[in-house]
């Protein structure tokens, strides 16, 4: 083992970034095109008073629980908002918020084509899979190096990279959903002459809907669960506040920070599966 | 007649090395042959045959006989190895994608033997699939799916969700879906198979009656020979891939093509095994407790019979009541009917055998009641029903 020398791939990959970097247009396009979408949702964040937010928020979950009426829920977003509203948290919740939402909605718009693409093809499938896998399990950190070298620094390098370690389980989550539909619903589609998009869109995805929420739930988790590491390298936030409390060795104030993304994370959590429900009685 | 579906040397042959398959399969190898030497199975071989225009024809074997390649190969769900599938003399083995979709659309429907809806429709917009698909206008496309909801007796269910229905109901709608399309080939895969006896046998009644005025021309098929003979015109049984024998229902009765066909047939004669319960129907009942004799009076006039079977609150067998005196009832001004309750009626167990009761059923003008241990009515046995039974004609339960 001694004889066989060290292999180099620490200066490959660094070689394959800095060719990447290379391709300055395109990755000034992608920053462009996310940097839009972050301003146009803290735009929205920053116009609307605190007051007219929570009501939003409050309504919104009474209006899709009307059914079964949480009142705890509804009383938890209350408490839960005054309070980062009284921590002096409230912009940098919003801005938590829009990293969250703008990498879950990136995360949507590539996934779930990713997924009816692995759905359809086994080859695809077969490719995508161990590529997912490494996604997901190589540690998160490592995206914000590369992030930076094409992005710079700020709030665009955290969504990528929170993109990268969120989206797989909505891309597994819609092939899982579309493969899960039981065969003699796709005979049936068939046999009455459906072309391939009338099945995907009349049967496949709105039966795959449910499980493929909750893969959006779950990328949604995750990349709330970037949003400290995604601090490191200038995203803002409830984040930053944690990252500043572990600099100034100030664990009231991380708690009182971690507690607000808590707070955030069960709100995001349980609207998303409300809105997941379904609406067809079940038998 | 015209032949309106023909299949020409159909074959479908599952797995790897279909073409060395297809060589062993000329030579005249087996299917157990072809298995083990090549690892392909053969699902359908040298399949020949005509469907006529109007025509029940069912397609009858057991379990791994190729019947559900053989349907799917019809419409190509299952794309065929080999042979041709002719309508009205156009080939479809050799249509394009698009002109493919066209037939499935225009000449054909299917039925599911688990009814295939979708859960997440209405049962209108099930219906309504099939022209929906096409592109026709949403008040046309409900207007037609409520007519075929209507034609299979589903009135007023449009908003409701397949999973809120009876299997029964299910399957009508299936039907519905189908009947929607207008399309004037129905492929029907085992449509009847999981309902429970008594609405399969109403659905195959209702099918024979719905033809009467539609004159489809139908793929049936059936693992139930009880259902291939009463509802088929003809009869095509499958074994192994192959086709074993074609023919009337009387001629698969009378002239079997070989051992097989015989031994299918033999379980016809019924006489040995059939039990009450096989051979009984849904009877007209009252409740004692709470119907009177102008409820009886209106349950005979709706059916058309002169007495009615009646039961109390906890579904025991009571007795009879005839039209007559219902009527006095009714002229005495009485509201209960227990006074002119007949209980002489007699009763026998869901798991006697016919052949001990036949006598008493022929000779008695009343039919029996058939009274589980709970003295609960589950049904009556007319004396039709078991000479139809006798010959073949009636559906039993046979899984």
């Amino acid at each position: 083992m001694n004889n066989f020398p060290q292999l180099p791939v620490s200066s490959w990959i660094d070689k394959f970034v800095d060719w990447l970097a290379g391709f300055e247009g395109f990755f000034n396009a992608i920053t462009n095109f996310v940097g839009g979408i972050i301003n146009g949702f803290q735009w929205v964040f920053d116009l609307l008073p605190i007051w007219l937010f929570m009501v939003i928020v409050v309504g919104g979950t009474y209006w899709l629980n009307r059914k079964t009426k949480h009142w705890g829920l509804i009383s938890f977003e209350i408490v839960g908002l005054l309070y980062i509203w009284n921590q002096g948290f409230w912009r940098d919740m919003t801005q938590t918020l829009t990293l969250v939402l703008t990498s879950s909605l990136i995360a949507l718009i590539i996934g779930v084509p990713l997924g009816i693409w692995m759905a359809k093809s086994k080859i695809f499938e077969a490719i995508n899979k161990p590529i997912l896998d490494f996604m997901q399990t190589m540690p998160a950190f490592v995206y914000l190096i590369p992030a930076v070298a094409f992005f710079g620094i700020g709030m665009v390098p955290g969504v990528i990279a929170s993109v990268i370690f969120a989206m797989p389980p909505t891309v597994r989550m819609t092939n899982l959903g579309i493969r899960q539909v039981p065969a003699d619903l796709i005979e049936a589609a068939d046999s009455y002459g459906s072309t391939g998009w009338q099945k995907l869109f009349k049967v496949q995805l709105p039966l795959a809907k449910s499980t493929l929420m909750a893969g959006v739930n779950q990328s949604m988790m995750l990349s709330l669960s970037m949003v400290v590491i995604a601090s490191m390298i200038g995203a803002m936030g409830l984040g930053n506040k944690v990252y500043f409390a572990v600099g100034r060795n100030d664990a009231g104030g991380g708690f009182a920070a971690g507690l607000a993304i808590v707070i955030l994370a069960i709100i995001l959590d349980r609207i998303t599966q409300a809105i997941n429900r379904s609406r067809i009685p079940k038998s | 007649m015209t032949a309106k579906l023909q299949v020409q040397h159909l074959t479908k042959i599952f797995g790897r090395r279909i073409p060395k398959a297809q060589e062993l399969l000329k030579a005249g190898k087996s299917k157990a042959d072809i298995l083990k030497s090549v690892g392909a199975t053969v699902g359908v071989t040298d399949a020949n045959f005509e469907v006529n225009d109007g025509e029940i024809f069912v397609i009858m074997g057991l379990s791994g006989s190729g019947k559900s390649t053989m349907i799917r190969m019809i419409n190509r769900l299952i794309e065929p190895t080999s042979g041709h599938v002719l309508i009205d003399g156009q080939d479809l083995t050799s249509l394009g994608k698009k002109q493919l979709l066209e037939v499935r659309r225009k000449k054909m429907s299917m039925v599911f033997q688990n009814f295939a809806l979708f859960p997440n429709r209405t049962i209108i917009d099930n219906t309504a699939y099939g022209l929906e698909i096409q592109g026709v206008d949403r008040d046309t496309r409900l207007s037609k799916a409520h007519d075929a909801l209507e034609l299979v007796g589903l009135d007023g269910y449009d908003d409701q969700y397949p999973t809120q229905l009876s299997g029964g109901m299910q399957q009508r709608v299936g039907l519905a879906r189908a009947l929607a399309n207008d399309s004037q080939i129905l492929l029907m895969d085992e449509a009847f198979s999981a309902l429970d006896p008594l609405n399969r046998k109403d659905m195959q009644n209702e099918l024979l009656d719905l033809q009467e005025n539609l004159h489809k021309t139908i793929v049936f098929i059936s693992h139930d020979l009880n259902e291939a003979l009463r509802i088929g015109d003809r009869i095509m049984i499958m074994r192994d891939g192959q086709v074993v024998q074609t023919g009337t229902p009387e001629e698969i009765l009378t002239q079997p093509a070989n051992e097989y066909v015989e031994r299918f047939i033999e379980d016809v004669d019924r006489t040995k095994v059939l039990t009450a319960s096989n051979v009984m129907i849904r009877p007209n009942i009252v409740n004692i407790d709470k119907d009177g004799p102008r409820i009886a009076m209106r349950r005979m006039l709706e059916n058309e019979i002169s007495s009615v079977y009646v039961v109390n609150n906890k579904r025991e067998f009571v007795g009879t009541v005839d039209a007559s005196h219902a009527m006095d009832l009714i002229k005495q001004k009485i509201t209960k009917l227990d006074s002119v309750v007949q209980k002489n009626v007699p009763t026998t167990g869901p798991d006697t055998p016919i052949t001990t009761i036949m006598e008493q059923i022929s000779q008695t003008p009343i039919p029996y009641a058939v009274v589980d241990d709970q003295k609960h009515l589950l049904g009556i046995i007319i004396r039709g029903a078991v000479l139809g039974a006798i010959s073949g004609n009636e559906v039993s339960e046979d899984e």
